[in-house]
């Protein structure tokens, strides 16, 4: 098997704050990987360091065969809707084209890149909505736009920071199928604070607070209690699948 | 209003205020929008009042050493060019608050003017005229220049289109494209600058940024593309300049104040409506 990410010792500090700490795991080819742990454990900064958006203290990255700035062109990123200014006119193809931007040199993207640009927003079901302006769509929406514009990079590894962290997922049921099926074509690592995602989506958990962790899918109600380090996490689980009409872990009949 | 008509025949300084305007709010419509959209308004009124820096050192060298050529619009486009790249290099670079470097930018080009200024040989300077603008100062070359470097920023924009929007999207998406965003941000700043420094002849340094910023302000509200904003942003200041300049030049009142005020009141009706 391919190694598509590979931290050896990998240790990492923001000022005097150890954020990762001799970090070694590596992500084969194909798998779908949960990132999971507690705020200010080092998610993002693993992400970061993926991307090679920053560099780490000591220790080695390698990211599909090669460094990760070299590895880039091929990673689909897809950062959190909510940084994002709603009021910026763009429409959901515009924002799909910025993936095939490494293409471009002046001037008007390819009819190529459209079409490619264009496949991918049906990918994620919104082929019908790709004129609309990036201020109307919803939360799930604006989402998956930024999905389809990682998958119209045409990516062999797919980096995904909390996905469905200002998603309803009652209401966006169609996101989850939208993540697994991004699962099923390549290799997936996904930040997350979701059990639904984890269960749903991973093949393995990695939790990370300075050091990692990986912990086999699903997760034991004692791993999560540990990794979140409380019994809230639990509880809003639980009142999500009452929700649905799951009544797993609810005391009543 | 015949009156107008007849001085653009008759004026030559009027003709060269309208042609200049005309070709200047080509620049002005594309700019303001990104300047609108990317919500770096304050950058632009920075660089357009630093700006007098330059106006006032090309001032006084002039005066000072006989150079005919070094005019206050060079000047001006010199210093408003340094600033933007001190404000986009500190905001991309430093890990200081952007709104310290654009206040300190501010005040002190304007500083810098101001000094100049008070030491150029020779008669007192008008200031007013560049604070306010005054059409009466357009010359032959500021029309030539006014067009020269419409089209050199029109050009530009549409060359790197697609990646300028990308970069005030998502800087950091951009960046993992490849895309040297902090070189386009940059270069969004230099443009923006060269369309401030139409603006100087017009409506002053002072008033400059209301007119990059209320066009597409207004166009924002009706149109929810980038290119569809640029578009009747740039019809917005073709009619407000060229009826700007008619009416204050029939009733006799400044050309900048008359040209804002009704940016200002077609933005204020644009509010009222959905």
């Amino acid at each position: 098997m391919t190694d598509i990410v590979r931290f050896e010792n990998v240790s990492h500090r923001y000022g005097k704050t150890k954020t990762l700490d001799e970090v070694s795991f590596t992500v084969e080819k194909d798998e779908s990987l949960c990132i999971i742990g507690p705020n200010g454990g080092g998610k993002s900064t693993m992400l970061k360091l993926i991307l090679g958006l920053i560099e780490p203290k000591s220790g080695k990255i390698e990211v599909l065969g090669t460094t990760p700035e070299n590895a880039r062109s091929r990673i689909g990123y897809v950062p959190q809707s909510i940084q994002f200014d709603t009021l910026f006119p763009v429409s959901a193809l515009d924002i799909v084209l910025m993936g095939r931007l490494h293409l471009l040199r002046f001037g008007r993207f390819s009819k190529k890149c459209h079409a490619i640009a264009e496949d991918s927003l049906a990918r994620v079901g919104l082929e019908s909505i790709s004129k609309s302006p990036f201020a109307e769509l919803s939360g799930g929406q604006r989402q998956r736009v930024l999905i389809a514009r990682a998958l119209a990079c045409e990516p062999e590894l797919m980096l995904l920071d909390e996905p469905t962290a200002n998603i309803d997922l009652s209401v966006e049921a169609q996101f989850m199928d939208t993540l697994k099926s991004l699962r099923d074509i390549m290799t997936v690592l996904l930040v997350t604070h979701d059990l639904d995602v984890i269960s749903e989506v991973g093949d393995s958990a990695l939790c990370v607070n300075r050091r990692v962790h990986r912990h086999s899918i699903p997760l034991s109600p004692a791993t999560v209690q540990e990794i979140y380090s409380g019994s809230l996490r639990l509880e809003h689980d639980r009142k999500v699948r009452h929700q649905t009409g799951d009544h797993t872990g609810c005391d009543h009949d | 209003m015949i009156e107008f008509f007849e001085a653009l025949q008759t004026v030559p300084l009027i003709r060269y205020a309208l042609i200049a305007g005309i070709f200047s709010s080509l620049s002005f419509g594309v700019m303001g929008s990104f300047v609108v959209t990317r919500r770096i308004g304050y950058i632009a009124a920075a660089i357009a009042h630093s700006s007098l820096g330059g106006i006032g050192a090309a001032i006084y060298f002039s005066r000072k050493y006989d150079l005919e050529w070094l005019t206050p619009m060079g000047g001006a486009l010199v210093a408003a060019l340094i600033s933007a790249l001190i404000i986009g290099m500190i905001s991309l670079r430093a890990k200081e608050r952007e709104d310290t470097i654009i206040g300190g930018v501010w005040a002190t080009g304007m500083a810098t003017g101001l000094l100049f200024m008070h030491f150029a040989p020779g008669r007192g300077v008008n200031l007013e005229s560049y604070i306010f603008g005054n059409i009466l100062l357009t010359s032959q070359a500021d029309v030539i220049a006014a067009a020269v470097l419409s089209l050199v920023v029109l050009s530009v924009t549409l060359l790197f289109y697609h990646k300028l929007v990308a970069v005030c999207f998502d800087e950091e998406f951009s960046r993992l494209r490849g895309i040297n965003s902090g070189g386009y941000f940059l270069l969004l700043l230099v443009l923006i600058s060269i369309s401030i420094v139409l603006l100087v002849g017009l409506t002053g340094i002072i008033l400059a940024i209301a007119l990059i910023v209320l066009p597409a302000a207004t166009a924002s509200r009706f149109n929810k593309q980038l290119w569809k904003i640029m578009v009747s942003s740039v019809v917005l200041t073709l009619i407000y300049t060229v009826f700007g300049l008619a009416f204050s030049f029939v009733s006799e009142t400044p050309t900048g104040p008359v040209i804002v005020l009704i940016a200002a009141l077609v933005y204020g009706v644009s509010l009222s409506r959905k």
